[in-house]
């Protein structure tokens, strides 16, 4: 594996940021388009948060059963290994890039540890960003409590660890992940006495024919649904757990009744006994690197801020694409399209018809569940003056909305320099859509994070050695 | 009526306001949200040699301290003191003169021999020649400091209207400030008082007068978390020749400080960009490398954070401070470029003297806003 900054001195024809479904598919097609490609991960194993799967130590013997369409990724994986073995394309696996720098030959700065050789320098002449998406959190009182976990977060400890965080696990949010997270915690023998569902999926009648034009994602969803039915998990729609109780650990919850605004409407408290929470709340596209180079953007119908694309998945910036969730969290199915066709378009190559119309209604049907569970703006209502929006530096919701009404700030960038909100390891990732909640902040905009990871000074010291 | 509500425009209101003025601060950002917000917070008269800008730092440290105290400890502000090191001897010569020549202004210094630097801070590099100390350069959390002065002008009575844009300066037939028109109102007013920092050129435009602000980027980079390893505000002697320089070209010298909370803030790049956000990998490696030089302790850490800003830069370094001659009712109280925390205070006693017909503290003559020649 390679580990120091020594690099070819010719660019590559392409580099792919991120080795989930996105970036692989884009750098099997790319190289089977004859270009030469890099694909650099943070991760040790390709596959992303999607198709996260147990170190070859633990033995796991079936991880296929814990994912949906692990043949298309098993495929995948087919592929990037004879490329790589055939020199076509360079797997760089632990490899955080922290900065892009623009040009006729793009240059890319990766961080792979802490020691001051842990670096490595990458230039390609085209870019793709496939660096998926992280989870958005809505805090609530009791949030912090060991036990509360993230939808994905419980995912990824079955994919990677094939641990439960409990027995008994409340499953909480908004979401198509939240009868995904359901499924698998039952499948692995968890009880999930509920799903609360924010929304009431009113939503989707809106898009009938989207629905109609994509049934494989019917089936999935149907599957799950079957699923849960079999092991008798009730789905509560209109509601959410408005709080978490317990001392040293979470021994229920309390599961409110939603207004279409998503205020919690009194009297309708219920305590549910549980000793895990899996809270998701829908995913954020990470877009850092390209935001900070000015890169356009636009809103998602879900409230978030993904890359502004055209139909070739060309970002506004030469030389720079993106695809999957970058572009507005989709999916894997439809990260997969668009690696494919963002290749092709890199490539100079025609995109078949069956592919662009593939991407297309896929990329409706993401729009579609977008508009669907967008969070409404009355959850703050939830938020007690002591419950810690941001976790890293223990900023509670008053102290926010003191910097917002007392101070004058109007944005989560001045309600973090007034507050530290947003200034801890995360970065803002956990708690920056409910600090700009709290800030009123009209408009979603990108987070500005100049650097797209911690990195060791020392290697910034060195940041200009390719060699 | 102030223009602004970064650090200089909440002195002045603030200053105003105490003075019995009746106030409103208009912003079309939130409060900080331009290159306040971006400082470091440095309060400093160590890198300035005697002159205008000298004794205007001079009263503001003093009017920190008092400020401190009315403010409460929630400004962050800390009279760490500075430290100025020269590697060589060359180096401490040419400080050790530039030292006595400020101490004939007021400015406090006391030589540290080589010998005894890690006295004052433990972890700097063995092998430098000795430095200066500056019990008087101090430190505050500009935004901070900026929405405390605001919340105290308010206090007092000011109003304020932040994220609304000035779109217009109304002047009558003489050419006298009537008032100014935001996108949402309109304020008639007898002063406005352009406290816009970087933007100061475009405020001056509105009322039709010429000001020649221009950017003046910078980078900090901020690490983890750390102990206290760093105690003063520590810089190298080339600072001083890179604060005063007219250069467009990039310049690094780092200025490394620990903060209350604990992350370790390395500046100071300048550079003549315009608006460029576009993080520079080569500041970042300057400043990096310079800050492990004086600090390798500091080479283990990990960077968790860098940000930007813009400093407003006039021609000559000096701020425009003051009524403009060109335009009665117009004040002008911007162009500080990265010296704008440190001097906010003095800035605005002294303009809101000036608004109250009172005698300022200070000769307003070299910060006039019409020395530029017509350009």
């Amino acid at each position: 594996m390679p580990t120091s900054p020594s690099e070819p001195s010719d660019p590559y024809d392409l580099a792919v940021i991120g080795a989930g479904p996105a970036g692989l598919a884009a750098a099997v097609t790319a190289a089977d388009l004859g270009l030469s490609c890099a694909l650099l991960d943070a991760g040790p194993r390709p596959g992303g948060q999607y198709y996260r799967h147990p170190a070859p130590g633990l033995g796991a013997a079936h991880p296929e059963r814990l994912h949906h369409g692990w043949s298309a990724f098993a495929a995948l994986s087919r592929r990037l290994d004879a490329h790589t073995r055939a020199g076509r394309i360079r797997y760089l696996t632990d490899h955080q890039v922290w900065t892009a720098e623009r040009g006729e030959v793009w240059t890319l700065h990766a961080t792979l540890g802490p020691a001051a050789d842990d670096r490595a320098v990458v230039r390609a002449r085209a870019v793709l960003l496939a660096t998926g998406a992280y989870e958005r959190q809505l805090p609530f009182p009791g949030w912090t409590l060991p036990g509360v976990v993230t939808a994905g977060g419980a995912q990824a400890m079955l994919k990677a660890g094939l641990v439960l965080p409990g027995r008994r696990i409340v499953v909480a949010g908004s979401g198509p992940l939240l009868l995904a997270a359901a499924s698998s915690l039952v499948s692995a023998g968890a009880e999930v006495p509920v799903v609360v569902e924010a929304t009431s999926y009113l939503g989707y009648a809106k898009g009938l024919g989207t629905l109609a034009a994509n049934p494989a994602k019917l089936v999935e969803g149907a599957q799950h649904g079957a699923k849960l039915l079999r092991y008798g998990v009730r789905l509560r729609r209109g509601s959410a757990v408005v709080e978490a109780h317990g001392t040293d650990r979470v021994t229920g919850v309390t599961v409110a009744r939603l207004d279409r605004d998503w205020r919690p409407v009194p009297g309708t408290e219920r305590r549910i006994a549980c000793d895990a929470v899996a809270i998701g709340h829908g995913l954020l596209p990470q877009i850092e690197l390209a935001t900070e180079l000015g890169a356009e953007t636009r809103e998602t119908p879900d409230g978030t801020v993904a890359l502004r694309v055209d139909g070739g998945l060309r970002t506004s910036l030469p030389g720079l694409w993106a695809a999957g969730e970058t572009c507005g969290v989709g999916g894997a199915d439809l990260a997969i399209a668009e690696g494919e066709l963002a290749a092709r378009t890199i490539a100079g190559k025609p995109v078949p018809a069956a592919l662009r119309a593939r991407r297309d209604r896929r990329r409706a049907f993401a729009e579609l569940m977008a508009a669907a569970h967008r969070p409404g703006p009355g959850w703050t209502d939830w938020l007690r003056a002591d419950t810690d929006v941001c976790r890293c530096e223990e900023v509670p919701a008053g102290r926010i909305r003191e910097a917002v009404e007392v101070l004058g700030a109007g944005d989560a960038r001045t309600v973090k320099l007034l507050t530290r909100a947003g200034m801890g390891w995360c970065q803002g990732r956990m708690c920056g859509p409910a600090v700009a909640c709290l800030a009123k902040d009209a408009v979603p905009r990108a987070d500005s994070r100049p650097l797209a990871c911690p990195v060791p000074l020392s290697q910034l010291a060195r940041a200009d050695l390719t060699d | 009526m102030v223009i602004g509500a970064g650090v200089v425009g909440a002195a002045c209101a603030y200053y105003a306001s105490l003075a019995g003025l009746s106030v409103a601060v208009v912003d079309r950002g939130p409060v900080a949200g331009g290159t306040t917000g971006a400082g470091e917070g440095n309060l400093l008269v160590s890198d300035k040699e005697p002159g205008p800008e000298l004794d205007l730092a001079l009263l503001s440290a003093g009017l920190w301290r008092e400020l401190a105290g009315e403010l409460g400890e929630q400004t962050e502000y800390e009279p760490k003191g500075g430290l100025v090191v020269a590697s060589d001897e060359a180096g401490l010569d040419a400080l050790r003169a530039f030292a006595a020549h400020q101490g004939t202004a007021g400015v406090e210094s006391v030589e540290i021999p080589g010998a005894r630097l890690h006295e004052l801070e433990p972890h700097l590099a063995p092998g430098l020649a000795g430095g200066f100390h500056y019990p008087q350069d101090a430190q505050v959390q500009p935004a901070l400091a900026a929405a405390h002065l605001l919340r105290a002008a308010r206090v007092a009575g000011a109003e304020v209207y932040l994220g609304e844009a000035v779109t217009a300066v109304r002047t009558g037939p003489d050419g006298a400030i009537l008032g100014v028109t935001t996108d949402r109102r309109r304020i008639d007013t007898p002063a406005v008082v352009n406290a816009a920092g970087t933007w100061g050129g475009e405020v001056a435009g509105l009322a039709g007068v010429p000001l020649p602000v221009l950017p003046r980027r910078g980078f900090v980079l901020v690490t983890e978390p750390l102990p206290r390893i760093v105690r003063h505000k520590v810089y190298a002697a080339d600072y001083v020749a890179d604060v005063a320089s007219g250069s467009a070209a990039l310049q690094t010298s780092a200025v490394v400080e620990g903060t209350p909370a604990g992350p370790v803030l390395i500046g100071a790049s300048r550079e003549r960009v315009g608006f460029d956000r576009t993080l520079s990998v080569e500041v970042l490696r300057r400043l990096a490398a310079q800050a492990a030089q004086l600090f390798p302790v500091l080479a283990d850490v990990s960077v968790q954070r860098a940000y930007r800003g813009f400093r407003p830069y006039l021609p000559d370094h000096l701020p425009a401070i003051g009524a403009d001659p060109r335009v009665p009712g117009l004040y002008h109280a911007c162009g500080h470029e990265g010296a704008g925390i440190g001097l906010a205070p003095a800035t605005g006693l002294l303009i809101s003297r000036q608004l109250t017909g009172k005698q300022p503290e200070l000769d307003l003559t070299p910060f006039r806003a019409d020395r530029f020649a017509a350009s």
